[in-house]
């Protein structure tokens, strides 16, 4: 017996260790992503009125000039928002989204695309690496106000509007399942134009506007593109709490594991002990009888 | 007879603040003040920064601090995207006065350059429309 009943003892006690931080984790993730989850379907009504009302506006807004309908004249180039969370322990939440952007940005001018990342990890990542991060976030929290979107939003319809990028994208990763996430990769900027599909309803509403569709239009699209922004951060923080969910879960199964299979040597290792000083015992006994 | 009533909801991008019957609506539009009733023809308006007034049914009168937003009218259903909305009796009336002081000595400063006027122009009328609607709440 080569392992010491002591020296398995010991890492059966940190095993267990690391099996109650990870399964508070888990714990703790499941509470988070009830809360995420909560803020998503509480932000649902606001979306659909919105995507609604910019439905029922742009048909009459005409070939209204709008700055986040279309790029920028002269405008080239990419920009890429990644969304990444800022916090490890959570699978290959962040590896996969960070290798779906990569391939995305290596393919569509490497260096020369602009970044925009949001989430620690990601900019961490990105920059070291020397690719083109002209700004950065930290990922919004579970409990972060609403205002917090703004700068990022902002942020984003920035770059397009100044002309530095003639499309946005934006990486996210869709929640699909609390045990499954699926990284994505899509157009934000210029908006494709809503509801524009052959105009058909267009004289089931006479609708007033105030002010007029063009310029209401306008005030619209900002909105809408924050709450968009929204939308994808909060999505992403759902897939990252499930992704941590779902890690922690496996790391807690496996720490049970490997507790029982040490225990199983520890046993083991203990009996062969009780083994050793018996025959120790009895062959002492024999030799003093056979005398 | 009976009222004529419509449905009215106040949505924010967090939540649905609102929701209810209501005979009328007094909103801030962008040009001006408009009051809408029952059966009121499909609109669109912008919000301005502003004081929402609802009726309801039952003759209770709610107030609510908007900022900025939009103001849907569509089949006799008001639908209110506001950017953020208030209740009267969720607006701390001492802090709102507070704040409605500060921005008004920020403004009445003419020799400070180094605020932006525009937006501290924009902040006492969002701390006008608070302290209005929480002073208002309290009356009724």
């Amino acid at each position: 017996m080569a392992v010491s009943l002591r020296d398995v003892r010991r890492k059966i006690r940190s095993v267990k260790n690391i099996q109650k931080i990870t399964s508070a984790m888990k714990m703790v993730a499941a509470a988070r992503l009830r809360k995420v989850q909560e803020r998503v379907t509480a932000g649902k009504p606001y979306a659909q009125k919105m995507l609604e009302l910019v439905e029922a506006v742009s048909p009459f807004a005409g070939e209204a000039e709008n700055e986040l309908l279309a790029s920028p004249e002269g405008a080239s180039g990419l920009c890429v928002a990644v969304i990444t969370g800022e916090k490890g322990l959570c699978g290959s939440y962040n590896n996969n989204l960070i290798r779906k952007a990569q391939t995305y940005i290596d393919v569509n001018g490497g260096r020369a695309v602009k970044l925009i990342t949001i989430g620690k990890k990601g900019t961490l990542y990105f920059s070291k690496r020397g690719y083109n991060v002209v700004n950065s976030f930290p990922q919004i929290g579970v409990n972060s106000p609403f205002g917090e979107v703004q700068a990022i939003a902002d942020s984003l319809t920035g770059v397009f509007t100044d002309g530095k990028a003639a499309e946005v994208h934006v990486a996210y990763t869709e929640f699909v399942t609390t045990m499954r996430q699926t990284p994505k990769l899509v157009k934000f900027l210029p908006i494709e134009p809503p509801g524009s599909d052959e105009d058909a309803d267009q004289d089931d509403k006479k609708y007033i506007f105030e002010p007029e569709a063009a310029e209401l239009l306008r005030a619209l699209l900002p909105k809408f593109v924050r709450n968009q922004v929204y939308k994808f951060l909060l999505e992403s923080l759902a897939s990252e709490q499930g992704a941590r969910m779902t890690a922690m879960s496996n790391a807690t199964s496996s720490a049970g594991d490997l507790i029982d299979e040490l225990s199983l040597s520890a046993n083991k290792a203990r009996q062969w002990n009780i083994t050793k000083e018996l025959l120790e015992v009895v062959s002492g006994a024999e030799a003093l009888a056979s005398k | 007879m009976a009222e004529a009533v419509f449905h009215i909801e106040v949505v924010t991008p967090e939540k649905v603040v609102y929701s209810s019957e209501a005979t009328s609506v007094v909103a801030p539009g962008n040009l001006g003040s408009f009051g809408v009733l029952a059966h009121h023809l499909p609109m669109v308006v912008q919000l301005g920064v502003g004081k929402l007034e609802i009726r309801e049914t039952g003759g209770r009168e709610v107030l609510m601090a908007l900022q900025g937003g939009f103001f849907e009218v569509s089949e006799n259903r008001v639908i209110v995207l506001a950017d953020t909305a208030e209740r009267a009796d969720e607006i701390d009336v001492e802090r709102a006065k507070r704040a409605l002081e500060r921005a008004q000595n920020a403004l009445s400063d003419l020799d400070n350059h180094s605020i932006d006027r525009e937006r501290a122009r924009a902040a006492l009328a969002r701390a006008e429309a608070r302290y209005q609607v929480a002073s208002d709440g309290r009356n009724h």
